[in-house]
């Protein structure tokens, strides 16, 4: 990262790991619970977060010293609201089968609270440039969370990742299945989603233990 | 009969927390004592049971594809559904804005215990969640959809009465280190967003499996009267 001084860097790689904005800060869950079943959804999730996040912690920056500090939460609501409408329009537009199964929570990323809670934490404090690397870096931290926990859901619960079959064909008994393997359509269900962030948080704190709350 | 399957339907079937995992983040981040859980739950159910309903009319008279017909029909094809996401979250944010005035002017004690909670419900995705599932379960009648928000919000405030009880008295017990506080507090979230999967059978249960219910019971009983009957041969034939 030679474009970048130290500090900045940090601003992008801290959210990926030891500052996670899901395992650490707690944001966010919801839809990365939610969407978590196949890999796709997944991924155009977390590019949906980044684009919105990155942008909209720039325009909040740099009306940081206009918003009067009492109604500022209703203004960034308005901003995060118009940059969810695009991306809502968007995914109508050129990938409509996509936007079905993610439905509501779309609309959800306005109430994401990874995106309030950078804005109040960091946007509000900092310049632009900064808040945009937060902003992306944050972003990150949260896909790299969704597309572990989507990756292993649609793996072990369907046997496929991103549609390819890559265990082999269950009803013709081709790959690991001639041998006896089961899909476990368990891992499909919503509650196998907590579970699976659970474990993360377990191996991440078991890893870092600085991490550990008492 | 409609509005109590609804009820029903929306606290424990479709249930805010275990099977959407909507507002988890206050979820998680309030649920250390079952004081406060209780008081961000009843401001919960309270402004989900006025923004539902509200919502409702906006979506039924302005945003919905044809919406507008009631100003003419000039504007009978106009289609703002778009604008539905702003729309909900401003009507949310104004909503807290003003039952947070109106509740410290008339009500100062219920204030003081709803009163810090209520500025984070604008952004408890639990709220903006039972409007847009409202607009896509498309809701057919205003009495529904008040059903539907006060039957979610008590779906969430049993949730976060649950987890808060579970938390207080898990702190005596020895759980691994790495798993406390967030880690443990996940994973029995998914354990009992699994027991929640059980109510899914309690209303979608058509009359073909009823009636499929009701022959197996039939032959697990002659089953049982069969053994019954040998284990009384038996004895018999061990007594003679």
């Amino acid at each position: 990262m030679g474009l970048l001084s130290k500090k900045d860097a940090a601003l992008i790689k801290d959210p990926l790991a030891d500052n996670n904005p899901i395992t650490i800060q707690v944001l966010g869950i919801c839809s990365a619970l939610a969407i978590t079943a196949e890999l796709e959804a997944a991924i155009v999730m977390s590019v949906s977060v980044l684009f919105v996040l990155g942008i909209g912690n720039v325009v909040i920056s740099l009306m940081r010293n206009i918003i009067p500090s009492k109604i500022r939460i209703i203004v960034q609501l308005i901003v995060v609201a118009a940059l969810v409408i695009i991306v809502d329009q968007v995914l109508k537009a050129f990938a409509y089968e996509l936007s079905k199964t993610l439905s509501v929570f779309v609309g959800l990323i306005i109430t994401n609270c990874i995106i309030m809670g950078r804005f109040e934490a960091f946007a509000l404090g900092n310049g632009a440039w900064r808040s945009f690397l937060d902003g992306i870096g944050n972003a990150l931290g949260y896909g790299v969370i969704l597309i572990i926990v989507a990756f292993f859901r649609e793996l072990l619960g369907a046997g496929t990742l991103l549609g390819f079959k890559v265990l082999g064909d269950p009803i013709e008994k081709t790959g690991v299945y001639a041998f006896g393997y089961e899909n476990n359509g368990f891992m499909i269900m919503p509650p196998m989603a907590l579970i699976v962030v659970g474990i993360i948080i377990w191996v991440q704190r078991t890893r870092n233990k600085a991490l550990i709350e008492d | 009969m409609e509005h109590l399957e609804l009820f029903l339907k929306s606290i424990f079937i479709d249930n805010m927390v275990f099977s959407v995992f909507l507002g988890m983040c206050s979820y998680l981040a309030v649920s250390k004592k079952v004081s406060t859980a209780v008081g961000l739950g009843a401001a919960v159910i309270f402004v989900l049971a006025i923004t539902v309903p509200l919502n409702w009319l906006l979506d039924q008279y302005l945003l919905q594809p044809g919406a507008l017909a009631w100003l003419g029909d000039d504007y009978a094809d106009y289609d703002l559904s778009f604008l539905s996401f702003i729309m909900f979250i401003a009507t949310i944010a104004t909503m807290v804005q003003l039952v947070e005035i109106v509740v410290e002017k008339f009500s100062p004690s219920l204030y003081n215990s709803l009163g810090i909670f209520l500025p984070l419900i604008a952004v408890n995705c639990a709220i903006l969640g039972g409007s847009l599932f409202m607009q896509s379960r498309e809701i057919p009648t205003l009495g529904l959809a008040t059903v539907y928000g006060i039957g979610s919000g008590i779906g969430w405030f049993l949730a976060i009465l649950a987890i808060a009880a579970i938390r207080e008295k898990i702190r005596y017990s020895n759980v691994p280190p790495a798993l406390r506080g967030l880690g443990i507090t996940f994973i029995i979230t998914g354990l009992m967003a699994i027991g929640f999967m059980s109510f899914g059978g309690m209303l979608t249960g058509g009359e073909e499996e009823t009636t499929k219910e009701e022959n197996t019971a039939n032959v697990d009983e002659s089953k049982e009267n069969l053994e019954v009957k040998e284990v009384l041969a038996n004895n018999i034939k061990v007594n003679e």
